[in-house]
């Protein structure tokens, strides 16, 4: 099938109401000012003060003037996170870092649940209950699965000790 | 207060301890949620892909509220004020926030250089708790906030922070000239959006691609638009090719991201692996779908890092690349008139209300593809007597 410019698009409501490339929000490009090429000078914000560790990408000075303060670094996680803003963003090695900080974050989550006397209701958290009221079929082959696993690994260790 | 609580991957919690935000800066405002979204990008935080997402951190940067408490600099705003708060976290004064770059701002994340602030979108995005909690700190109050006009409904203005906007925006980044063969690739609510505004920028033939029937057969009602399974497809780019006299489509939209399906290869690289930023399959289609000197607009999330793409074929084949993240205060203005014009309604997509407190449950149903649901929201206690 050929598009056909000549169509008649009536029926669609709103049809070429932002066609005019000069009457949109920005196309084709976006607002240009006097400012340009002129660095990083604009009138900042006020500094918001800085209470808790705040990592910031080592391809800016300082901070921003404002950002988010929860979860600041802490632990192990928090270490390997310091150890990974000594490398630009262009390094593979930062984001790695990162994500493997997040893994190790996801432990010391738990640890804390049961230190502060909250066990993790892992079922829930996974969305468990929606699982069960949707894709009862699917949460039940899932299991029938585990337990078909655990048995044949069961079977292949007895083998093994025979 | 009640809040949304990452603890790891497919993982979270509403949780009723978590301490209440407060002003720490004189720009900020407290703002307390009516209406928060789960966004499909959301998801790639809640699969533990987005570096630097904190256990403890919430979610949440699609939202809309009334205004509780103000700092000593907010003038715009007062307290009573009923708020639709856009994603990006801007300054407003910075060079890209004068170029009404919204989503670049450079006062807005000390993380990353690359992209600006955004509420509850992992310490890579400034390390903002989001909206998907009782109450939100909301910086810059004076910039990206917007009193909602008074008879819009609620459920078109929570759609106004993002869904809409960067719909409206890939559309828009695309260059498309009436009579245009548009394809955007994706059927999520983004996806949805994109394919609905194309028709405003004047297209003459709109094409979705995904492969999940229930979202296609969504897509082809709301948006009168063509809509095809690549399940059934063999090969999605021969079949865009045939269908626009063997040129190739005028203009592209990639509105999936790094979590695609549909190539064995990026799937396991990008998503079982993580050798690369996410599977960029939907990107690969439309590189490689999109006609030579055609457009390629991108708006699907990816991971900063590097990423399988047919470079290649962007050289030869003479591609414009245009993406960004949306800057959904220059777009307001005009999607509000789209809106109160009744040309788009975008609140139709909405498939669920999910009480906040059974937020695990809703990122599951969403996450999964349960339900047939396309856009789930979260209702705080307070919001529903
Ligand atoms: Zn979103
Ligand atoms: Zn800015």
């Amino acid at each position: 099938m050929m598009k056909n410019t000549e169509q008649d698009y009536s029926h669609i409501k709103g049809w070429g109401f932002d066609a005019d490339p000069l009457d949109v929000p920005s196309y084709p490009m976006k607002k240009r000012t006097e400012n340009d090429n002129k660095g990083m000078i604009w009138e900042r914000p006020p500094q918001q003060p800085e209470l808790v560790e705040v990592l910031h990408s080592n391809e800016r000075p300082g901070l921003t003037a404002v950002f988010g303060t929860p979860n600041p670094p802490a632990g192990l996680s928090g270490k390997i996170r310091r150890f990974a803003f000594r490398y630009s963003e262009s390094m593979i090695r930062h984001w790695l870092l990162l994500l493997l900080a997040d893994r190790v974050n996801v432990m010391e989550g738990v640890h804390q649940d049961i230190r502060s006397g909250h066990i993790p209701d892992f079922f829930g958290e996974l969305g468990g209950k929606a699982e069960l009221k949707y894709n009862k079929a699917g949460l039940i082959r899932k299991v029938a699965l585990g337990v078909l696993v655990g048995v044949v690994a069961v079977a292949c260790l007895r083998r093994k000790n025979e | 207060m009640l809040a949304m609580n990452y603890r790891g991957p497919y993982r979270v919690r509403a949780d009723r301890n978590k301490p209440m935000p407060r002003i720490e800066h004189s720009g900020d405002a407290i703002v307390r949620v009516t209406r928060s979204c789960i966004c499909g990008s959301d998801l790639h935080l809640y699969h533990g892909l987005v570096p630097d997402t904190r256990v403890g951190t919430t979610f949440g940067h699609e939202f809309i509220g009334v205004v509780e408490e103000i700092g000593e600099a907010v003038q715009n705003l007062k307290v009573g004020d009923n708020v639709l708060v856009p994603f990006n976290i801007a300054c407003g004064k910075c060079v890209f926030c004068e170029q009404q770059l919204y989503g670049n701002c450079h006062e807005s994340n000390p993380e990353a250089t690359a992209v600006g602030g955004i509420f509850g979108y992992s310490h890579t995005a400034g390390g903002f708790d989001g909206g998907q909690a009782e109450y939100v700190r909301v910086p810059y109050a004076d910039v990206g906030p917007m009193i909602i006009p008074e008879d819009m409904d609620h459920d078109n203005a929570v759609l106004l922070t993002d869904v809409f906007p960067t719909g409206y925006q890939a559309a828009e980044m695309g260059g498309i000239k009436p009579g245009d063969t548009v394809v955007v690739f994706g059927a999520g609510p983004v996806g949805i959006m994109a394919a609905k505004s194309a028709w405003l920028f004047g297209a003459g033939r709109v094409i979705v691609i995904d492969h999940l029937e229930y979202r296609l057969e969504f897509v082809k009602n709301y948006a009168q638009c063509e809509a095809y399974n690549f399940r059934s497809l063999e090969d999605p780019v021969l079949f865009i090719k045939k269908t626009t006299d063997w040129l190739g489509a005028d203009v592209c939209i990639d509105a999936v991201g790094c979590e695609a399906a549909g190539d064995a290869m990026q799937t396991i690289t990008g998503r079982k692996l993580m050798l690369q930023a996410g599977s960029a399959t939907a990107l690969h289609w439309a590189i490689n779908s999109v006609k030579k000197g055609g457009i390629v607009s991108i708006v699907g999330v990816y991971g900063p890092t590097g990423n399988l793409i047919p470079i290649g074929n962007v050289v030869n084949k003479g591609i414009t690349i245009r993406a960004n993240q949306a800057s959904v205060k220059r777009l307001l203005p005009r999607l509000i008139e789209h809106i109160q014009s009744g040309r788009i309604d975008p609140k139709q997509i909405i498939t669920h209300r999910i009480p906040l407190e059974e937020v695990s449950d809703a990122y599951h149903i969403f996450s999964a593809k349960l339900d047939n649901c396309i856009k789930p929201i979260l209702i705080p206690p307070s919001a529903r007597k």
